[in-house]
């Protein structure tokens, strides 16, 4: 199947409640109307018209990115949906779209399955991003100080009181309440609860076996509740005195929430901030699909819990064209259009990472 | 849920036979069409259960019926088991469908019968108008409204007088079973309530009269002749309504905790189906991952026939029972 898609997303989806039963006849007719009309008024597109799905992470940064590309190269569009990583990568595989966005890269399975479809696969860091630990203490306002083993007791459901020595240790000047502390956790799967508990398990061995590394994993704190989405973390951190969430950084940032700042590797505590995370992705310019944790990274500045997202594109497209066109949008993305990140709250890739991705793009054959 | 209409008075079947000799092609048409209607909804719902059904192959052939039993949720470790999404499914749409009945039909006989018309007309309207608010609204005011009222007064009021059951025992963390039982309660009750009281008006008028003139009061009335001639409708509107809560996801979602987890306790967090299955479904990449969360819609289907059939049974028996006495 050669992907031409033109059409693509192009027909808004109407949800099921706009319709109210009286108004059923009619709208049976709008509906008639639409489908025997999406043949025809598909509008012609000058331009090559790139599409992309998976992470919903990048969704902000690639609308915003891939619209600036447009307007400074009229012959390509780039249509990118939204759907979720898991998403990405299935349409990536059934070369449904030009290239697939993951918050992981490929794991050998996924890969081997690609690779079967369309030949060699490169994968390349295209957005940064971190963890903030967010909290509500009755009494405490910001300058909470956590360390990596604490959040760990706290998600393992070991500590859960706000007054646990191990907490009022890091804290000396606060004065902690005797308060039960609620454990709020994401409830969709998400590259967020990825880099979280890849850092979790970075730091204790014990949550590495009982618990692990994933999108989803099995919460063992039995004071917890999973939230959907950010909002739906912070929504539930905001209303629950006592508990403590995660969200990603763009969105603490953008919502001026209160977080907690992190002992890193080199013990000092930091606040999560665009430059603290870019200071811990730059220790590692060799990131790979295979060796792709930046969590507890050495450095005085760096911040602990940060993570990249990724594109996949296969090596040699069937369409030499497309090809070159594809490059083009992605290497612009991963190096000048990384400028744009900043101005939502992401993290710019630090410029080793940019080279290295550029590196990568190189070994694309059209 | 395809065709529910439970109550639908059958009018007796005019034979169509007498006609058949002037049927013109429009006619044969028409009926065509008609029929063609009603087998695509049939070879749908077929097509939903074999898509399902071929998805979720792989889950059912690895975890087997103990998948029904387990309640381990482990995507790192591969190890899935569906009974506490059962379980919060079947409890969720229990207790809101015990609390939207009572409302519902009280809230349809006082507007039917009781209500007078100045005031009857616009509250109708705004009840019908509930039902047309799109769920994740609900769910906002479940998460920032509901939710803190639930841990800071209703649960302690609760927990001050019935503490002592197991029921309400344990922490209140605001979101949970409770919390979101009473939302899928407030999203049904407006289809319990309209479509009961379309049911209630259309009672035969003189029937009414013949009890008033008995000497009856307005309450004995709509609680002996009224009530019992509209039972089937308003049993169909329970039914509708019960549908709706078992599917509802985003509500749900956002105030239920999603712990998959079963606890005796309504203030503790639960997970429901259809809740798991938008969380998860997205983000989920290994074979047996999907698989399972497609074993999930199947299983989420299943729940849904079972109970549908359970009210048509119970409804013909109490029915029978009514004619009997």
């Amino acid at each position: 199947m050669s992907p031409t898609h033109e059409s693509g997303g192009i027909i808004p989806h109407m949800h099921p409640d706009f319709f109210t039963r009286r108004k059923a006849l009619s709208a049976a007719a709008a509906l008639l109307a639409v489908a025997l009309g999406a043949g025809t008024v598909v509008p012609a597109f000058a331009s090559t018209q790139l599409t992309g799905a998976g992470s919903s992470f990048d969704y902000p940064l690639f609308s915003k990115a891939f619209y600036e590309y447009s307007q400074q190269h009229s012959d390509v569009t780039v249509n990118y949906q939204s759907i979720g990583s898991g998403g990405g990568i299935q349409q990536f595989t059934t070369k449904t779209v030009d290239f697939g966005a993951s918050d992981v890269p490929l794991n050998t399975e996924e890969y081997k399955r690609a690779e079967q479809a369309g030949g060699k696969v490169l994968q390349i860091p295209i957005a940064l991003g971190g963890v903030a630990v967010t909290y509500n203490v009755p009494g405490i306002g910001r300058g909470l100080r956590l360390s990596g083993p604490v959040v760990v007791a706290i998600y393992l459901g070991k500590i859960v009181k706000w007054n646990d020595g191990a907490i009022a240790k890091l804290n000396p000047s606060l004065k902690l309440p005797d308060a039960q502390i609620i454990v709020v956790h994401r409830s969709d799967g998400s590259g967020t609860s990825y880099i979280f508990t890849d850092y979790l398990s970075s730091v204790s061995p014990e949550w590495k076996s009982k618990v692990g590394v994933g999108k989803s994993v099995q919460w063992p704190a039995q004071n917890s509740v999973g939230g959907k989405g950010n909002e739906g973390v912070s929504g539930q951190v905001r209303e629950t005195p006592g508990s403590i969430g995660y969200v990603e950084l763009a969105y603490a940032l953008q919502n001026n929430m209160m977080y907690a700042q992190l002992e890193n590797a080199a013990r000092k505590f930091i606040s999560p901030t665009v430059e603290s995370v870019r200071a811990a992705a730059a220790t590692k310019p060799g990131v790979n699909p295979s060796d792709f944790s930046i969590v507890n990274r050495p450095g005085a500045g760096s911040y602990p819990i940060a993570g990249y997202s990724w594109v996949m594109v296969f090596a040699k497209p069937s369409d030499a064209a497309r090809a070159k066109l594809i490059k083009d949008v992605l290497e612009w993305t991963a190096t000048k259009g990384q400028s744009i990140a900043a101005s939502l709250d992401y993290v710019p890739l630090p410029a080793n990472v940019q080279q290295e991705a550029k590196r990568v793009l190189g070994q694309m054959q059209f | 849920m395809g065709e529910t209409v439970v109550g639908s008075e059958r009018v007796a079947p005019q034979s169509l036979d007498v006609f058949r000799p002037r049927y013109r092609a429009g006619d044969r048409l028409f009926s065509w069409a008609l029929n063609l209607s009603t087998w695509i909804y049939l070879a749908l719902i077929l097509g939903l259960f074999v898509v399902l059904f071929a998805g979720s192959w792989l889950a059912i052939k690895s975890f087997g019926l103990h998948f029904l039993v387990d309640s381990s949720w482990d995507p790192v470790a591969g190890r899935f088991g569906a009974l506490p999404f059962i379980f919060g499914t079947v409890v969720s749409s229990a207790i809101a469908i015990v609390i939207a009945s009572v409302v519902g039909i009280a809230a349809a006989a006082y507007l039917a019968e009781f209500a007078p018309p100045l005031i009857a007309r616009p509250l109708a309207f705004l009840i019908e108008l509930l039902a047309a608010v799109p769920s994740v609204v609900y769910g906002l005011w479940g998460l920032f409204v509901l939710a803190p009222l639930m841990r800071t007064v209703i649960g302690p009021a609760i927990q001050s007088k019935l503490g002592w059951l197991p029921l309400f025992s344990g922490p209140i963390y605001g979101v949970g079973m409770l919390t979101a039982s009473l939302i899928l309660a407030l999203m049904i009750v407006p289809t319990v309530a309209a479509i009961s009281r379309d049911f209630i008006e259309s009672v035969a008028v003189d029937q009414r009269e013949a009890m008033l003139a008995l000497g009856a009061t307005r309450w004995e009335t709509v609680r002996r002749v009224v009530l019992p001639a509209a039972r089937p409708g308003i049993f169909g509107a329970c039914v509708l309504a019960v549908g709706r809560a078992l599917g509802e996801t985003i509500a749900t979602t956002m105030v239920i905790g999603n712990r998959p987890a079963i606890s005796a306790s309504l203030f503790a967090p639960g997970y429901t189906l259809a809740s798991v299955i938008a969380n998860e479904f997205t983000e989920a990449t290994t074979q047996i991952y999907i698989s399972t969360l497609i074993g999930l819609g199947l299983l989420l289907f299943v729940v849904s026939i079972v109970v549908n059939a359970a009210a048509r049974i119970l409804m013909h028996t109490v029915l029978r029972n009514v004619e009997e006495r």
